[in-house]
């Protein structure tokens, strides 16, 4: 059963004290409840993210979705901000953490929260989201089918960061893994490396790999949406997120 | 996804955007997800000016036989130009 919600414009404190904007979304007529943070991918803070972040308040959470290019381009449109980052060589791993460490802290303190917050990612939003986890104190994670979790990015690339591996042992909650079977980066294999390494660490991890799928399976807007998939990768997310986020 | 592949150059330029033209000085080159052409990645170029803000943009995203193409051409042009005339 889904709920009333309500979807605002907020500014939260991010990375170094800064003010960013963010997009929360309230579910209504509900009470201590889990939080989830959404992180955008590298596209950036564009309206399907925002989907996401209200269908997640539809299903009773709090729900924010901070804006990484907040800083970067303040009032640009999504397209038009990612762009002018990805000149710039990205954002860097330090900043996201600060600014997803904002959101967390937003949703603990909103009157509605039970305390425990999550935080889930779609594509490069996959791999920041186990980068927040393993750097931040949260109660689950959820890294749908992101790349250079395991493996560093091409040596050309303009981006100044690496594999996450070195880190996994910092990882602060259980992990849910979301792969296609068809995606070349990442490869259902290195979700398995994924598995071993935080084994090796006594960290919680699930993964699913669906047959049939490849990348983006979840993007409703895009030739990879896979909607067989997707309802059923929901919900694992849906049990995933009931089993550590409620109170 | 989200490719990270990405090459960013200066160029001399003017480009005409979503606010009228403007000087362009810096051209990014990628292949990754595209905002509109349906596909699930393309090529895409943007043409920036940074200092003018980050609606000073001109964009094209198309598929990859497209691209080549498009490069292909771009050279074909410049070579079938007299030089003197390549100098501005």
């Amino acid at each position: 059963m889904t709920v009333d919600l309500r979807a605002t414009t907020v500014a939260i404190e991010g990375h170094g004290g800064d003010h960013i904007e963010a997009y929360l979304a309230e579910p209504l007529g509900v009470d201590r409840v889990g939080g989830v943070v959404v992180i955008h991918h590298l596209p950036g803070y564009d309206e399907a993210t925002k989907e996401i972040t209200r269908k997640f308040a539809a299903q009773g959470y709090l729900a924010i979705l901070p804006n990484l290019y907040s800083r970067d381009a303040p009032g640009a449109s999504s397209d038009d901000a990612a762009a002018l980052v990805r000149s710039q060589g990205g954002v860097p791993d330090a900043r996201i953490v600060g600014d997803v460490g904002g959101a967390v802290a937003y949703l603990r303190r909103h009157p509605s929260s039970n305390a425990k917050v999550g935080v889930i990612g779609y594509c490069s939003g996959g791999r920041q989201t186990v980068l927040s986890a393993c750097n931040l104190d949260v109660d689950a994670a959820v890294d749908c089918y992101g790349a250079f979790v395991m493996a560093d990015p091409p040596a050309d690339s303009p981006f100044n960061f690496t594999s996450l591996a070195p880190i996994l042992d910092n990882l602060s909650c259980p992990l849910l893994g979301l792969f296609g079977a068809d995606d070349k980066f990442p490869t259902p294999e290195q979700g398995e490396q994924l598995g071993r390494v935080l084994a090796e660490h006594h960290k919680h991890f699930e993964s699913h790999v669906y047959e049939g799928a490849g990348h983006a399976f979840f993007a409703v807007d895009r030739p990879s949406y896979r909607p067989e998939v997707a309802v059923q990768a929901w919900g694992e997310v849906w049990d995933f997120f009931g089993r550590y986020l409620s109170s | 996804m989200c490719t990270y592949n990405t090459e960013v150059l200066e160029i001399s330029a003017s480009a005409k955007g979503a606010t009228g033209w403007f000087p362009a000085t810096t051209a990014s080159v990628y292949f990754d997800h595209p905002v509109h052409y349906a596909a699930g990645h393309a090529l895409i170029i943007d043409v920036l000016n940074s200092s003018r803000g980050p609606s000073a943009r001109a964009a094209i995203e198309m598929d990859a036989v497209s691209a080549r193409q498009l490069a292909e051409t771009i050279l074909r042009t410049l070579d079938a130009v007299p030089v003197e005339l390549l100098e501005g």
